[in-house]
């Protein structure tokens, strides 16, 4: 399974998404390869993938996607993200 | 995994910025004063978020500004910026904002380390909170866990 991160320039809380999301798999004993990636080549990063991480921001501008889009709060919060993940998996 | 330099003169402490274009560009600033980035790099900072919103604020009260690798970076580095007010990004959930991080990453491939070590830090809930209270910059770096050097 993939799962891509997005943020604006695809090093900072997109970077900080994929650790988090990563402890949150480890935690529901998932394993996925997490990639974290801007907003800019998300197309082509995310081709392949079954779902997407991000925040509010760049729902709009993911547009069209075979992947689940997953909306992310506060991106240190482990619960909020175990339970999407789980939500989106399960 | 490591951080990315945090020397003293990348950090500061108590200062007041009037709003959030301000205090992105202390956080430049400061990677000016540590040789990790060019004065153009808060400029690009801030037209991160004028074209994606305030998703830089990544948990309540904290900022992580940042843009990408390029011409104005110089090398690896963080800076520390905690504001004697806190100041509104706009975002829905985590403002207002009493700390703000700059990071400056030379090469795209070798980002992740560096991000996944600050994210480390603030896995710990309460290291915002003593971030935003500490004193001296060997405080900060002591949360932080940064190499002085």
């Amino acid at each position: 399974m993939k799962i891509v991160t997005i943020c604006g320039a695809g090093i900072g809380s997109s970077g900080v998404l994929k650790v988090n999301a990563e402890r949150a798999l480890r935690a529901l004993d998932l394993e996925a390869s997490v990639v974290a990636a801007d907003v800019s080549t998300v197309r082509v990063v995310a081709a392949d993938a079954q779902i997407i991480l991000t925040t509010q921001e760049f729902v709009k501008d993911i547009g069209k996607t075979n992947a689940d889009v997953i909306v992310i709060v506060n991106l240190f919060d482990t619960s909020e993200l175990k339970q999407k993940l789980e939500d989106a998996l399960g | 995994m490591s951080l990315p330099p945090l020397p003293e003169s990348a950090i500061e402490i108590d200062a007041f910025a009037a709003d959030w274009r301000a205090a992105v560009r202390l956080s430049g600033e400061a990677l000016v004063r540590s040789g990790a980035a060019k004065p153009g790099y808060a400029d690009e900072m801030i037209r991160m978020i004028d074209d994606h919103g305030p998703y830089v604020v990544i948990a309540p009260g904290l900022a992580l500004a940042h843009s990408r690798p390029g011409p104005q970076v110089i090398a690896n580095g963080l800076s520390v910026v905690t504001l004697k007010e806190p100041v509104r990004f706009g975002h829905a959930h985590n403002d207002p904002v009493r700390v703000v991080l700059g990071l400056a990453i030379s090469e795209a491939g070798a980002h992740l380390a560096a991000v996944a070590a600050v994210a480390n830090i603030f896995n710990d809930s309460s290291a915002i909170n003593e971030l935003a209270a500490a004193t001296s910059a060997a405080e900060v770096q002591r949360i932080m866990g940064a190499n002085p050097s």
